[in-house]
């Protein structure tokens, strides 16, 4: 069971700077490859502080059964 | 509370290489570190820890954005690859055409030019300059770095004002070099 009904999802226009990652109080954002910022599913809480933050704005907070069914 | 590492406090470092530039302009050659370590991580590790941790002058705009921030998310169009890329392009035009101009100073067919060009089009006479005791082209590629980095910082500087504290990520030349890079790199390419 998941200890939230949202979660953060990153865009397609992710500049991979890494400004989610200090942001995310739970730390539940990685970027492994350099090419996108990478959610880990069963730590986020959906808060929309890593959205807040992003300069790039391709960050939303959406409903985890939407996303389960993209 | 959150632990600081050392690599927390990198934006000391931009800080003084741009105070150091007041001093004497040589000091601008140490700024070609802060342009081959990104490209030398991204190319053999395939990542962006340089952005994402080792970047000073985004620290600084994070640091002074909490402040002087409006906060406010960067035009659309700012945020397109189209808008990237072509920052990228004439980023880099800009930046051959300095080194075109050192060239031209090293072949003799130039004199040396003890000014900053800001933002590409402002001459601003350097008072600040020692050069006496290097070849002219040395001096001239250190104006023409320094003036490369004054540009991007002021460039930088605005958008964090205007926009979110780390908005000039968005379009960064580095970082879009290195995310292309890290691309190549993870696709096998490289």
């Amino acid at each position: 069971m998941f200890k939230s009904k949202k979660i953060a999802k990153i865009g397609d226009l992710c500049v991979a700077c890494g400004v989610c990652v200090k942001e995310c109080p739970l730390r539940a954002i990685t970027i492994q490859t350099g090419i996108k910022a990478k959610v880990c599913l069963t730590t986020c809480v959906g808060c929309g502080k890593c959205s807040k933050a992003c300069p790039a704005s391709v960050i939303g907070i959406c409903d985890r059964e939407v996303l389960h069914e993209r | 509370m959150k632990d600081n590492k050392w690599s927390d406090y990198l934006w000391i470092v931009e800080i003084t290489y741009l105070v150091l530039g007041f001093f004497n302009i040589l000091f601008a050659w140490l700024g070609m570190i802060f342009f081959v370590t990104p490209l030398l991580i991204s190319s053999i590790k395939g990542n962006k820890s340089y952005c994402n941790k080792y970047c000073g002058r985004g620290q600084l705009f994070a640091t002074l954005g909490k402040q002087l921030s409006r906060n406010k998310p960067l035009p659309k169009f700012m945020r397109t690859s189209y808008f990237r890329y072509g920052f990228l392009t004439f980023f880099m035009i800009m930046f051959l055409n300095m080194v075109f101009t050192t060239y031209l100073v090293f072949a003799g067919t130039s004199n040396l030019s003890e000014a900053l060009t800001i933002l590409w089009t402002f001459k601003l006479p350097w008072a600040f300059a020692n050069t006496i005791d290097v070849v002219p082209w040395v001096a001239q590629y250190a104006f023409g770095f320094y003036s490369v980095m004054m540009t991007s910082t002021i460039i930088g500087m605005t958008t964090m004002v205007l926009f979110k504290p780390r908005g000039f990520c968005v379009y960064c030349p580095m970082g879009t070099m290195t995310q292309g890079i890290c691309k190549l790199k993870n696709k096998g390419a490289l």
